[in-house]
Protein backbone atom coordinates (compact mmCIF):
# COMPACT_ATOMS: atom_id res chain seq x y z
CA UNK A 1 0.00 0.00 0.00
CA UNK A 2 1.26 3.68 -0.60
CA UNK A 3 1.59 6.28 1.41
CA UNK A 4 1.93 10.40 0.86
CA UNK A 5 4.58 11.56 3.59
CA UNK A 6 4.06 16.05 3.88
CA UNK A 7 5.90 18.25 5.67
CA UNK A 8 4.69 21.74 6.19
CA UNK A 9 6.77 24.31 7.98
CA UNK A 10 6.55 28.26 8.81
CA UNK A 11 6.84 29.87 5.58
CA UNK A 12 8.15 33.21 6.30
CA UNK A 13 10.52 31.56 8.65
CA UNK A 14 14.05 31.89 6.72
CA UNK A 15 15.84 29.05 8.82
CA UNK A 16 13.17 26.57 7.35
CA UNK A 17 14.27 27.08 3.81
CA UNK A 18 18.50 27.87 3.93
CA UNK A 19 18.86 24.29 5.28
CA UNK A 20 22.43 23.83 6.80
CA UNK A 21 25.11 21.74 5.81
CA UNK A 22 24.60 19.51 8.74
CA UNK A 23 20.72 19.41 7.83
CA UNK A 24 21.15 18.00 4.09
CA UNK A 25 23.63 15.48 5.24
CA UNK A 26 21.32 14.22 7.20
CA UNK A 27 18.13 14.73 4.67
CA UNK A 28 20.34 12.57 2.34
CA UNK A 29 21.35 10.05 4.67
CA UNK A 30 17.49 9.42 5.25
CA UNK A 31 16.82 9.69 1.81
CA UNK A 32 19.45 7.12 0.73
CA UNK A 33 18.27 4.77 3.56
CA UNK A 34 14.89 4.95 2.36
CA UNK A 35 15.11 3.92 -1.00
CA UNK A 36 17.83 1.04 -0.06
CA UNK A 37 14.77 0.16 1.98
CA UNK A 38 12.88 -0.25 -1.21
CA UNK A 39 10.44 1.74 0.19
CA UNK A 40 10.62 5.22 -1.76
CA UNK A 41 8.76 5.48 -4.69
CA UNK A 42 8.93 9.55 -5.64
CA UNK A 43 9.93 12.68 -3.23
CA UNK A 44 10.06 16.25 -3.71
CA UNK A 45 11.11 19.36 -1.74
CA UNK A 46 9.07 22.60 -2.89
CA UNK A 47 10.45 26.07 -2.65
CA UNK A 48 9.03 28.84 -0.32
CA UNK A 49 5.73 30.87 -1.38
CA UNK A 50 8.14 34.01 -2.06
CA UNK A 51 9.66 31.88 -5.08
CA UNK A 52 6.78 31.50 -7.13
CA UNK A 53 3.21 30.41 -5.66
CA UNK A 54 -0.60 30.99 -6.11
CA UNK A 55 -3.44 30.07 -4.79
CA UNK A 56 -6.91 28.85 -6.90
CA UNK A 57 -9.78 29.52 -4.98
CA UNK A 58 -12.95 27.71 -6.56
CA UNK A 59 -16.47 28.85 -4.51
CA UNK A 60 -20.01 28.27 -6.61
CA UNK A 61 -17.75 28.01 -9.53
CA UNK A 62 -16.59 31.47 -9.39
CA UNK A 63 -12.45 31.54 -9.24
CA UNK A 64 -10.28 33.33 -7.15
CA UNK A 65 -6.51 33.56 -7.98
CA UNK A 66 -3.90 34.90 -5.42
CA UNK A 67 -0.48 34.72 -6.05
CA UNK A 68 2.86 34.55 -3.40
CA UNK A 69 4.04 35.04 -1.46
CA UNK A 70 1.21 35.27 0.76
CA UNK A 71 1.32 37.71 3.10
CA UNK A 72 -0.06 36.23 6.49
CA UNK A 73 2.31 33.91 8.10
CA UNK A 74 1.15 30.40 7.75
CA UNK A 75 2.29 26.64 7.49
CA UNK A 76 3.22 25.43 3.72
CA UNK A 77 4.04 22.20 2.05
CA UNK A 78 7.44 22.05 2.03
CA UNK A 79 8.09 18.62 0.60
CA UNK A 80 6.30 15.12 0.07
CA UNK A 81 7.35 11.48 -0.54
CA UNK A 82 5.66 8.36 -1.65
CA UNK A 83 6.14 5.04 -0.10
CA UNK A 84 5.06 2.01 -0.28
CA UNK A 85 5.10 0.40 3.47
CA UNK A 86 3.25 -2.83 4.48
CA UNK A 87 1.05 -0.93 6.66
CA UNK A 88 0.09 2.13 8.07
CA UNK A 89 1.92 1.78 11.54
CA UNK A 90 4.90 1.82 8.75
CA UNK A 91 4.20 4.87 7.40
CA UNK A 92 4.43 6.38 10.98
CA UNK A 93 7.34 4.66 11.47
CA UNK A 94 9.12 6.45 8.59
CA UNK A 95 7.43 9.75 8.89
CA UNK A 96 8.36 9.98 12.36
CA UNK A 97 12.39 9.08 11.20
CA UNK A 98 11.87 11.86 8.86
CA UNK A 99 10.91 13.92 11.83
CA UNK A 100 13.66 12.98 13.63
CA UNK A 101 16.27 15.24 11.26
CA UNK A 102 14.44 18.39 12.22
CA UNK A 103 16.25 19.65 15.22
CA UNK A 104 15.56 23.68 15.67
CA UNK A 105 13.26 23.62 12.76
CA UNK A 106 9.15 23.37 14.26
CA UNK A 107 8.06 20.75 11.62
CA UNK A 108 4.84 18.66 10.97
CA UNK A 109 4.88 15.68 8.96
CA UNK A 110 0.88 14.73 7.48
CA UNK A 111 0.94 11.05 6.72
CA UNK A 112 -1.92 10.02 4.24
CA UNK A 113 -3.00 6.99 2.67
CA UNK A 114 -2.88 6.70 -1.36
CA UNK A 115 -6.22 4.73 -2.23
CA UNK A 116 -5.63 1.69 -4.30
CA UNK A 117 -7.23 1.37 -7.62
CA UNK A 118 -7.54 -2.62 -8.31
CA UNK B 1 0.30 5.78 22.26
CA UNK B 2 -1.51 2.75 23.60
CA UNK B 3 -0.45 -1.02 23.91
CA UNK B 4 -1.76 -1.62 20.90
CA UNK B 5 -0.23 0.96 18.92
CA UNK B 6 3.10 0.48 20.86
CA UNK B 7 2.49 -3.37 19.49
CA UNK B 8 1.82 -2.57 15.75
CA UNK B 9 4.54 0.56 15.85
CA UNK B 10 7.58 -2.67 17.61
CA UNK B 11 6.06 -4.65 14.24
CA UNK B 12 6.51 -1.75 11.63
CA UNK B 13 10.47 -1.64 13.32
CA UNK B 14 10.99 -5.24 13.09
CA UNK B 15 9.69 -5.32 9.23
CA UNK B 16 12.18 -2.66 8.75
CA UNK B 17 15.13 -3.93 10.12
CA UNK B 18 14.88 -7.27 10.48
CA UNK B 19 16.72 -8.20 7.65
CA UNK B 20 19.21 -5.95 8.88
CA UNK B 21 19.90 -7.43 11.88
CA UNK B 22 19.57 -11.06 10.91
CA UNK B 23 22.47 -10.73 8.80
CA UNK B 24 24.55 -8.97 11.42
CA UNK B 25 23.80 -12.23 14.00
CA UNK B 26 24.12 -14.39 10.90
CA UNK B 27 27.71 -13.05 10.46
CA UNK B 28 28.43 -13.67 14.34
CA UNK B 29 27.10 -16.79 14.51
CA UNK B 30 27.33 -18.24 11.11
CA UNK B 31 24.25 -19.58 11.25
CA UNK B 32 21.16 -17.97 9.60
CA UNK B 33 19.15 -20.21 11.11
CA UNK B 34 20.29 -19.05 14.77
CA UNK B 35 20.69 -15.71 13.87
CA UNK B 36 17.25 -15.35 13.01
CA UNK B 37 16.02 -17.24 16.56
CA UNK B 38 18.03 -14.55 18.27
CA UNK B 39 16.48 -12.03 16.87
CA UNK B 40 13.68 -13.09 17.14
CA UNK B 41 14.41 -13.02 20.47
CA UNK B 42 15.26 -9.37 20.68
CA UNK B 43 11.83 -8.70 19.09
CA UNK B 44 10.67 -10.53 22.29
CA UNK B 45 12.06 -8.24 24.35
CA UNK B 46 11.50 -5.64 22.64
CA UNK B 47 7.72 -6.59 22.39
CA UNK B 48 8.39 -7.18 26.43
CA UNK B 49 10.29 -3.80 27.31
CA UNK B 50 8.68 -0.97 24.83
CA UNK B 51 5.24 -0.55 26.13
CA UNK B 52 6.52 0.05 29.52
CA UNK B 53 9.61 1.97 29.03
CA UNK B 54 9.07 3.79 25.38
CA UNK B 55 10.34 3.19 21.78
CA UNK B 56 14.05 3.85 21.99
CA UNK B 57 15.33 6.95 20.05
CA UNK B 58 17.03 4.39 17.59
CA UNK B 59 14.59 0.80 17.51
CA UNK B 60 17.29 -0.39 15.08
CA UNK B 61 20.47 0.01 16.96
CA UNK B 62 18.63 -1.31 19.74
CA UNK B 63 17.40 -4.51 18.37
CA UNK B 64 20.81 -4.97 16.76
CA UNK B 65 22.23 -4.72 20.41
CA UNK B 66 20.44 -7.34 22.00
CA UNK B 67 20.38 -9.75 19.44
CA UNK B 68 24.03 -9.48 19.31
CA UNK B 69 24.25 -9.59 23.41
CA UNK B 70 22.27 -12.69 22.77
CA UNK B 71 24.54 -14.29 20.20
CA UNK B 72 27.33 -13.44 22.52
CA UNK B 73 25.93 -15.28 25.51
CA UNK B 74 25.33 -18.23 22.91
CA UNK B 75 28.66 -18.19 21.85
CA UNK B 76 30.34 -17.89 25.81
CA UNK B 77 28.44 -21.39 25.94
CA UNK B 78 29.90 -22.83 23.21
CA UNK B 79 33.07 -23.44 24.74
CA UNK B 80 34.55 -24.32 20.75
CA UNK B 81 33.96 -20.31 20.10
CA UNK B 82 36.20 -19.41 22.84
CA UNK B 83 39.23 -18.43 20.59
CA UNK B 84 36.82 -15.98 18.89
CA UNK B 85 35.84 -14.44 21.90
CA UNK B 86 37.95 -10.98 21.92
CA UNK B 87 37.08 -9.72 18.57
CA UNK B 88 33.08 -10.21 19.64
CA UNK B 89 33.41 -8.49 22.73
CA UNK B 90 33.80 -4.86 20.99
CA UNK B 91 31.70 -2.35 23.13
CA UNK B 92 28.52 -1.75 21.22
CA UNK B 93 26.43 1.08 22.50
CA UNK B 94 22.82 1.58 22.21
CA UNK B 95 22.44 4.81 20.85
CA UNK B 96 25.22 4.55 18.99
CA UNK B 97 24.52 5.02 15.29
CA UNK B 98 26.40 2.94 12.22
CA UNK B 99 29.19 4.54 10.90
CA UNK B 100 30.11 4.48 7.41
CA UNK B 101 32.51 1.81 8.02
CA UNK B 102 29.92 -0.49 9.39
CA UNK B 103 27.25 0.55 6.57
CA UNK B 104 29.50 -1.20 3.94
CA UNK B 105 29.49 -4.21 6.59
CA UNK B 106 25.86 -4.84 7.19
CA UNK B 107 25.33 -4.26 2.83
CA UNK B 108 27.44 -7.40 2.60
CA UNK B 109 26.15 -9.39 5.28
CA UNK B 110 22.53 -8.32 3.82
CA UNK B 111 23.91 -9.69 0.62
CA UNK B 112 25.28 -12.39 2.26
CA UNK B 113 21.46 -13.45 3.53
CA UNK B 114 19.83 -12.90 0.36
CA UNK B 115 21.74 -15.59 -0.98
CA UNK B 116 22.01 -18.01 1.62
CA UNK B 117 17.82 -17.73 2.00
CA UNK B 118 18.04 -18.44 -1.92
CA UNK B 119 20.96 -21.08 -1.97
CA UNK B 120 20.73 -23.51 -4.38
CA UNK B 121 20.58 -26.94 -1.66
CA UNK B 122 16.70 -25.31 -0.69
CA UNK B 123 13.32 -26.35 -2.71
CA UNK B 124 12.36 -23.50 -4.60
CA UNK B 125 9.28 -22.93 -1.81
CA UNK B 126 11.86 -23.20 1.15
CA UNK B 127 13.71 -20.16 -0.94
CA UNK B 128 10.85 -18.19 -1.05
CA UNK B 129 9.42 -18.62 2.53
CA UNK B 130 12.84 -17.77 4.20
CA UNK B 131 13.07 -14.72 1.30
CA UNK B 132 10.30 -13.68 3.01
CA UNK B 133 10.69 -14.39 6.43
CA UNK B 134 14.37 -13.25 6.84
CA UNK B 135 14.17 -10.25 3.83
CA UNK B 136 11.26 -9.14 4.46
CA UNK B 137 10.21 -9.71 7.82
CA UNK B 138 7.14 -11.02 7.29
CA UNK B 139 5.46 -13.68 10.16
CA UNK B 140 4.83 -17.25 9.08
CA UNK B 141 1.49 -16.90 9.29
CA UNK B 142 1.05 -13.87 6.75
CA UNK B 143 3.47 -16.24 4.41
CA UNK B 144 0.69 -18.76 4.77
CA UNK B 145 -1.72 -17.02 3.91
CA UNK B 146 -0.34 -15.18 1.30
CA UNK B 147 0.28 -19.03 0.05
CA UNK B 148 -3.05 -20.40 1.05
CA UNK B 149 -1.63 -22.73 2.87
CA UNK B 150 -1.93 -23.71 6.85
CA UNK B 151 0.50 -21.93 9.04
CA UNK B 152 2.01 -25.17 10.12
CA UNK B 153 2.77 -26.12 6.64
CA UNK B 154 4.98 -22.88 6.16
CA UNK B 155 6.65 -23.46 9.57
CA UNK B 156 7.93 -26.63 9.03
CA UNK B 157 9.30 -25.70 5.63
CA UNK B 158 11.21 -22.80 7.46
CA UNK B 159 12.40 -24.82 10.15
CA UNK B 160 13.51 -27.85 7.60
CA UNK B 161 15.14 -25.28 5.65
CA UNK B 162 17.31 -23.84 8.21
CA UNK B 163 18.30 -27.54 8.94
CA UNK B 164 19.45 -27.96 5.70
CA UNK B 165 21.37 -25.05 5.78
CA UNK B 166 23.16 -26.29 8.74
CA UNK B 167 23.40 -29.99 7.96
CA UNK B 168 24.85 -28.77 4.26
CA UNK B 169 27.27 -26.20 6.38
CA UNK B 170 26.27 -23.66 3.82
CA UNK B 171 28.76 -21.02 4.91
CA UNK B 172 27.47 -17.33 5.60
CA UNK B 173 29.60 -15.51 2.69
CA UNK B 174 28.92 -14.25 -0.61
CA UNK B 175 29.42 -16.58 -3.59
CA UNK B 176 32.29 -15.72 -6.07
CA UNK B 177 33.36 -16.80 -9.19
CA UNK B 178 31.54 -19.35 -11.40
CA UNK B 179 29.12 -19.90 -8.77
CA UNK B 180 28.17 -16.15 -8.05
CA UNK B 181 26.08 -15.60 -11.30
CA UNK B 182 24.30 -19.02 -10.88
CA UNK B 183 23.39 -18.27 -7.58
CA UNK B 184 22.03 -14.71 -8.66
CA UNK B 185 20.15 -16.39 -10.97
CA UNK B 186 18.65 -18.14 -8.14
CA UNK B 187 17.99 -15.36 -6.00
CA UNK B 188 16.38 -13.39 -9.49
CA UNK B 189 14.24 -16.38 -9.82
CA UNK B 190 13.01 -16.23 -5.86
CA UNK B 191 11.75 -12.81 -6.14
CA UNK B 192 10.18 -13.35 -9.52
CA UNK B 193 8.54 -16.38 -8.12
CA UNK B 194 7.38 -13.92 -4.72
CA UNK B 195 6.10 -11.64 -7.46
CA UNK B 196 3.85 -13.62 -10.02
CA UNK B 197 2.50 -15.69 -7.16
CA UNK B 198 1.17 -11.85 -5.87
CA UNK B 199 0.30 -11.10 -9.79
CA UNK B 200 -1.58 -14.19 -9.90
CA UNK B 201 -3.96 -13.76 -7.14
CA UNK B 202 -7.68 -12.59 -7.70
CA UNK B 203 -10.74 -10.70 -6.68
CA UNK B 204 -11.84 -11.95 -2.88
CA UNK B 205 -8.23 -13.62 -2.18
CA UNK B 206 -6.95 -12.48 1.07
CA UNK B 207 -5.36 -9.68 0.90
CA UNK B 208 -1.25 -10.51 1.45
CA UNK B 209 -1.57 -12.65 -1.67
CA UNK B 210 -1.32 -9.17 -3.90
CA UNK B 211 0.81 -7.88 -1.19
CA UNK B 212 3.18 -10.36 -2.60
CA UNK B 213 3.82 -8.17 -5.55
CA UNK B 214 4.61 -5.19 -3.16
CA UNK B 215 7.27 -7.84 -1.44
CA UNK B 216 8.91 -8.74 -4.40
CA UNK B 217 9.37 -5.58 -5.76
CA UNK B 218 10.66 -4.15 -2.22
CA UNK B 219 12.81 -6.77 -2.21
CA UNK B 220 13.83 -6.26 -5.98
CA UNK B 221 14.29 -2.87 -5.02
CA UNK B 222 16.69 -3.04 -1.48
CA UNK B 223 18.89 -5.90 -4.30
CA UNK B 224 19.40 -3.24 -6.34
CA UNK B 225 20.77 -1.22 -3.77
CA UNK B 226 23.16 -3.81 -2.65
CA UNK B 227 24.09 -4.77 -6.58
CA UNK B 228 23.87 -1.83 -7.95
CA UNK B 229 26.26 -3.00 -11.09
CA UNK B 230 24.12 -5.94 -12.08
CA UNK B 231 22.22 -5.12 -15.01
CA UNK B 232 20.12 -8.23 -14.21
CA UNK B 233 18.85 -7.04 -10.33
CA UNK B 234 17.31 -3.91 -12.92
CA UNK B 235 16.20 -5.84 -15.30
CA UNK B 236 13.71 -7.28 -12.93
CA UNK B 237 12.84 -4.39 -10.92
CA UNK B 238 11.76 -2.60 -14.58
CA UNK B 239 9.71 -5.94 -15.77
CA UNK B 240 7.90 -6.13 -12.24
CA UNK B 241 7.60 -2.29 -11.90
CA UNK B 242 5.92 -2.46 -15.43
CA UNK B 243 3.71 -5.56 -15.52
CA UNK B 244 2.98 -4.30 -11.64
CA UNK B 245 1.90 -0.63 -13.13
CA UNK B 246 -1.20 -2.72 -14.85
CA UNK B 247 -2.65 -4.19 -11.97
CA UNK B 248 -5.85 -1.68 -12.16
CA UNK B 249 -6.38 -2.62 -16.09
CA UNK B 250 -5.97 -6.05 -16.17
CA UNK B 251 -9.18 -7.25 -14.73
CA UNK B 252 -12.84 -6.13 -15.35
CA UNK B 253 -15.98 -5.24 -13.07
CA UNK B 254 -16.37 -8.75 -12.60
CA UNK B 255 -12.65 -9.74 -11.90
CA UNK B 256 -12.56 -11.10 -15.75
CA UNK B 257 -9.47 -10.77 -17.19
CA UNK B 258 -8.86 -7.97 -19.88
CA UNK B 259 -6.14 -8.55 -22.60
CA UNK B 260 -2.89 -6.58 -22.56
CA UNK B 261 -4.54 -4.74 -26.00
CA UNK B 262 -7.52 -4.21 -24.61
CA UNK B 263 -6.96 -2.47 -21.03
CA UNK B 264 -7.84 1.10 -20.48
CA UNK B 265 -4.20 2.27 -20.40
CA UNK B 266 -5.34 5.48 -18.50
CA UNK B 267 -5.40 3.18 -15.67
CA UNK B 268 -1.90 2.48 -15.87
CA UNK B 269 -0.08 3.27 -13.13
CA UNK B 270 2.71 6.17 -14.37
CA UNK B 271 4.61 6.64 -11.71
CA UNK B 272 5.10 2.70 -11.64
CA UNK B 273 5.98 2.84 -15.32
CA UNK B 274 8.48 5.98 -14.77
CA UNK B 275 10.36 3.77 -11.90
CA UNK B 276 10.27 0.73 -14.49
CA UNK B 277 11.34 2.91 -17.45
CA UNK B 278 14.18 3.98 -15.34
CA UNK B 279 15.35 0.84 -13.97
CA UNK B 280 15.19 -0.59 -17.85
CA UNK B 281 17.44 1.95 -18.57
CA UNK B 282 19.75 1.61 -16.31
CA UNK B 283 19.52 -2.50 -16.99
CA UNK B 284 20.61 -1.71 -20.47
CA UNK B 285 23.44 0.72 -20.32
CA UNK B 286 24.99 -2.32 -17.57
CA UNK B 287 24.26 -5.23 -21.03
CA UNK B 288 20.75 -6.28 -19.70
CA UNK B 289 20.09 -10.00 -19.86
CA UNK B 290 16.46 -12.06 -20.43
CA UNK B 291 14.92 -9.95 -17.59
CA UNK B 292 16.30 -6.56 -19.04
CA UNK B 293 14.78 -8.37 -22.36
CA UNK B 294 11.27 -9.00 -21.23
CA UNK B 295 11.15 -5.71 -19.54
CA UNK B 296 12.08 -4.16 -22.39
CA UNK B 297 9.56 -5.80 -24.40
CA UNK B 298 6.78 -4.73 -21.67
CA UNK B 299 8.46 -1.33 -22.35
CA UNK B 300 7.29 -1.02 -25.64
CA UNK B 301 4.08 -1.43 -24.53
CA UNK B 302 4.11 1.31 -21.49
CA UNK B 303 5.32 3.91 -24.44
CA UNK B 304 2.33 3.58 -26.17
CA UNK B 305 -0.21 5.86 -25.79
CA UNK B 306 -2.90 3.80 -27.38
CA UNK B 307 -2.50 -0.24 -28.26
CA UNK B 308 -1.94 1.31 -32.20
CA UNK B 309 0.87 3.37 -31.29
CA UNK B 310 2.57 -0.24 -30.34
CA UNK B 311 5.89 -0.62 -31.75
CA UNK B 312 5.66 -3.98 -32.79
CA UNK B 313 8.89 -4.23 -35.49
CA UNK B 314 11.00 -3.48 -32.28
CA UNK B 315 9.04 -6.01 -30.31
CA UNK B 316 9.64 -8.25 -32.98
CA UNK B 317 13.00 -7.16 -32.93
CA UNK B 318 13.72 -7.95 -29.22
CA UNK B 319 11.73 -10.96 -29.26
CA UNK B 320 14.19 -12.28 -32.30
CA UNK B 321 17.30 -10.98 -29.85
CA UNK B 322 15.64 -13.37 -27.05
CA UNK B 323 17.25 -16.81 -26.44
CA UNK B 324 15.34 -18.87 -28.63
CA UNK B 325 13.02 -20.81 -27.71
CA UNK B 326 9.43 -22.33 -28.83
CA UNK B 327 7.53 -20.40 -27.00
CA UNK B 328 10.25 -17.03 -27.38
CA UNK B 329 9.11 -17.76 -31.30
CA UNK B 330 5.56 -18.06 -30.74
CA UNK B 331 5.10 -14.68 -29.24
CA UNK B 332 7.66 -13.08 -32.24
CA UNK B 333 5.03 -14.49 -34.62
CA UNK B 334 2.53 -12.55 -33.04
CA UNK B 335 4.77 -9.27 -33.25
CA UNK B 336 5.89 -10.23 -36.76
CA UNK B 337 1.99 -10.35 -37.42
CA UNK B 338 1.14 -7.13 -36.05
CA UNK B 339 4.34 -5.83 -37.84
CA UNK B 340 4.10 -6.66 -41.02
CA UNK B 341 0.71 -8.79 -41.32
CA UNK B 342 -0.69 -11.83 -40.63
CA UNK B 343 1.52 -13.38 -43.81
CA UNK B 344 4.87 -12.41 -42.21
CA UNK B 345 3.34 -13.56 -38.71
CA UNK B 346 2.48 -17.20 -40.79
CA UNK B 347 6.10 -17.34 -42.22
CA UNK B 348 7.20 -17.31 -38.77
CA UNK B 349 4.86 -19.82 -36.88
CA UNK B 350 4.69 -22.98 -39.39
CA UNK B 351 8.12 -23.95 -38.61
CA UNK B 352 6.70 -24.38 -35.21
CA UNK B 353 3.84 -27.12 -36.56
CA UNK B 354 7.31 -29.44 -36.37
CA UNK B 355 8.39 -28.53 -32.72
CA UNK B 356 7.34 -31.90 -30.41
CA UNK B 357 7.35 -29.69 -27.33
CA UNK B 358 4.77 -27.40 -28.70
CA UNK B 359 2.35 -30.83 -30.07
CA UNK B 360 -0.33 -30.05 -27.28
CA UNK B 361 0.24 -26.89 -26.90
CA UNK B 362 -3.27 -24.74 -27.83
CA UNK B 363 -2.12 -21.12 -28.26
CA UNK B 364 -0.15 -22.50 -31.72
CA UNK B 365 -3.29 -23.65 -33.44
CA UNK B 366 -4.98 -20.38 -31.87
CA UNK B 367 -2.70 -18.12 -33.04
CA UNK B 368 -2.42 -20.01 -36.42
CA UNK B 369 -6.00 -19.78 -36.65
CA UNK B 370 -6.19 -16.17 -35.88
CA UNK B 371 -3.53 -15.88 -38.72
CA UNK B 372 -5.71 -17.62 -41.45
CA UNK B 373 -8.72 -15.97 -40.53
CA UNK B 374 -7.25 -12.56 -41.41
CA UNK B 375 -6.11 -14.04 -44.78
CA UNK B 376 -9.58 -14.98 -45.37
CA UNK B 377 -8.60 -18.78 -45.36
CA UNK B 378 -11.47 -19.36 -43.54
CA UNK B 379 -11.32 -23.80 -43.59
CA UNK B 380 -8.15 -23.78 -42.56
CA UNK B 381 -8.95 -21.34 -39.79
CA UNK B 382 -12.21 -23.02 -38.28
CA UNK B 383 -10.13 -26.45 -38.58
CA UNK B 384 -7.55 -24.77 -36.27
CA UNK B 385 -10.14 -23.47 -33.79
CA UNK B 386 -11.29 -26.58 -33.53
CA UNK B 387 -8.42 -28.25 -33.04
CA UNK B 388 -7.24 -25.54 -30.08
CA UNK B 389 -10.29 -26.17 -28.83
CA UNK B 390 -9.90 -29.78 -27.77
CA UNK B 391 -6.30 -29.10 -26.34
CA UNK B 392 -7.73 -26.68 -24.00
CA UNK B 393 -8.48 -27.27 -20.49
CA UNK B 394 -10.09 -23.85 -19.94
CA UNK B 395 -13.80 -24.05 -20.46
CA UNK B 396 -14.30 -20.55 -21.20
CA UNK B 397 -11.38 -20.75 -23.67
CA UNK B 398 -13.17 -24.09 -25.05
CA UNK B 399 -16.02 -21.61 -25.70
CA UNK B 400 -14.72 -18.84 -26.97
CA UNK B 401 -12.38 -21.16 -29.54
CA UNK B 402 -15.85 -22.64 -31.18
CA UNK B 403 -17.80 -19.61 -30.88
CA UNK B 404 -14.71 -18.15 -33.04
CA UNK B 405 -14.78 -21.40 -34.99
CA UNK B 406 -18.85 -20.98 -36.12
CA UNK B 407 -18.34 -17.40 -36.63
CA UNK B 408 -16.66 -18.24 -39.97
Amino acid sequence: MRYMLMHKVDDADPAAWSPTPEFLGRMGGFMAEVDKAGVLLAAEGLAPSSAGAAVIRVKNGTQTVVDGPFAEAKEVIAGFAILQVRDHAEAVEWAQRFGALFEDIEVEIEVRRVPDHN
Amino acid sequence: MTRADTHQAIEAVWRIEAARVIAGVARMVGDVGLAEELAQDALLAALEQWPAEGVPRNPGAWLMTTAKRRAIDQIRRRERFEARMPDLLRPDTVDGGFDAVLEDTIEDDLLRLVFTACHPVLAPEARVALTLRMLGGLSTDEIARAFLVPGATVGQRISRAKKTLADAKVPFELPTGAARSERLDSVLEVIYLIFNEGYSATAGDDWMRPALCEEAMRAGRVLAGLMPAEPEVHGLVALMEIQASRSAARTGPSGEPIVLLEQDRSRWDRLLIRRGLAALDRAEELGGGTYTLQAAIAACHARAATAGDTDWHRIAALYASHPPSPIVELNRAVAVSMADGPAAGLAVLDPLLEEPSLRAYHLLPTVRGDFLAKLGRRDEARAEFERAATMTRNERERALLLDRAAAL
